[in-house]
């Protein structure tokens, strides 16, 4: 039995990173699975995700969330004609040892007949600031996605963040 | 290992080795009333379905989609949604339904949406069988007839024992538009 789910790519952050690249990925799967466990070094930092070095406002989002800042609230937004699917702003509370997990399920990425879209999953659990949310991405372009850029939008990605991309193979 | 899709917020760590593809279907030309997996293999633990959805819903954006388990088309579903459409959170409660539903996760009109749903334990015969969903839509705010995005957690539950063999996907209105696919992977256990 082939192997269905794989890591293609893992990086470790030995030093401060501004942004993390995935690039030359292989079109051989059919989702891709991105799991990052960051460090934050300042309050209100957001992770931006480009594809294919695209900065034009072909990104759009819809979010869903709950959060502690210290008080519990929740709420939904849309976003639209952005230059990136950005996490909300909570994600990334300044903590310079607790990681923030994010899931992004990035469906269909290699077919060149749809708009692309992202399932995503956040975490926060900062002593004062947490966060569960979920968020879907649209990327209004039909073309394959070789290339994922991660910004930190507010500072760097800490020593000790990781950045695991997986491919999964449908029959 | 990789942390599967929705099973990571169960803490759910899942050995590559343990992930199987079973079967993959892509809407043809000229649609699907209906997307089904049958004789699903019960050498697995748990099931996972992904892929993207549109239906040929006219004059709107959203829709929504259907499951029934094993062809039964009983009054033996029950669902519940959180949906959050960009502008209002809501929750529906659906009981004693023929379906398990996904509501607001379906693109028509030229918009995708994306959908994970897990299956847990879908071939133990002791216990009712319990369906998650992560699901979502965004139409850049360009809608039509004002239905823009939503992104759903659902559950879904079906009061039955027997081992899952088949899974039926169904529109709430209309086909399955050509280029939708849903893949059927296994988890060992």
């Amino acid at each position: 039995m082939p192997i269905t789910y794989e890591p293609i790519a893992t990086q470790t952050l030995g030093s401060t990173a501004a942004t993390v690249t995935f690039s030359s990925i292989p079109s051989t799967y059919t989702d891709l699975v991105l799991v990052t466990n960051y460090i934050a070094t300042s309050l209100g930092n957001t992770v931006n995700m480009t594809f294919n070095s695209d900065t034009a406002s072909n990104y759009s989002r819809t979010y869903i969330g709950a959060w502690a800042a210290p008080t519990a609230s929740s709420g939904t937004t849309r976003f639209t004609s952005r230059n990136n699917i950005s996490c909300f702003w909570q994600v990334g509370a300044a903590s310079t040892t607790t990681p923030n997990p994010m899931i992004y399920n990035i469906m269909n990425y290699s077919n060149t007949t749809t708009y692309k879209t992202v399932l995503s999953r956040f975490n926060t659990m900062a002593a004062t600031l947490s966060e569960v949310s979920a968020e879907i991405g649209l990327w209004r372009t039909n073309s394959a996605i070789n290339r994922i850029d991660l910004t930190s939008s507010a500072t760097t990605f800490a020593i000790g963040s990781t950045f695991t991309l997986y491919g999964i193979k449908a029959a | 290992m990789p942390i599967l899709g929705i099973f990571a917020s169960s803490q759910f760590v899942i050995p590559p080795v343990s992930y199987e593809s079973i079967a993959t279907t892509t809407v043809g030309g000229g649609g699907t009333a209906s997307i089904t997996f049958s004789s699903i293999p019960s050498t697995y633990t748990h099931l996972q379905i992904r892929g993207i959805l549109q239906s040929a819903r006219p004059t709107f954006s959203r829709d929504e989609y259907k499951i029934t388990i094993n062809s039964d088309t009983g009054t033996n579903y029950s669902s519940h949604n959180i949906i959050g459409d960009g502008s209002s959170l809501g929750a529906n409660s659906e009981t004693s339904r023929a379906y398990i539903l996904s509501q607001d996760t379906v693109g028509s009109n030229g918009w995708w949406g994306a959908t994970i749903v897990d299956f847990l334990d879908y071939k133990n015969t002791n216990k009712n069988k319990t369906v998650r969903i992560l699901a979502g839509l965004d139409t850049n705010g360009a809608g039509v007839s004002g239905a823009n995005g939503a992104m759903t957690f659902s559950s879904g539950l079906w009061q039955n024992t027997s081992a899952i063999t088949s899974i039926t996907f169904t529109a709430s209105t209309g086909n399955w538009n050509q280029y939708s696919q849903l893949a059927l992977y296994g988890i060992k256990g």
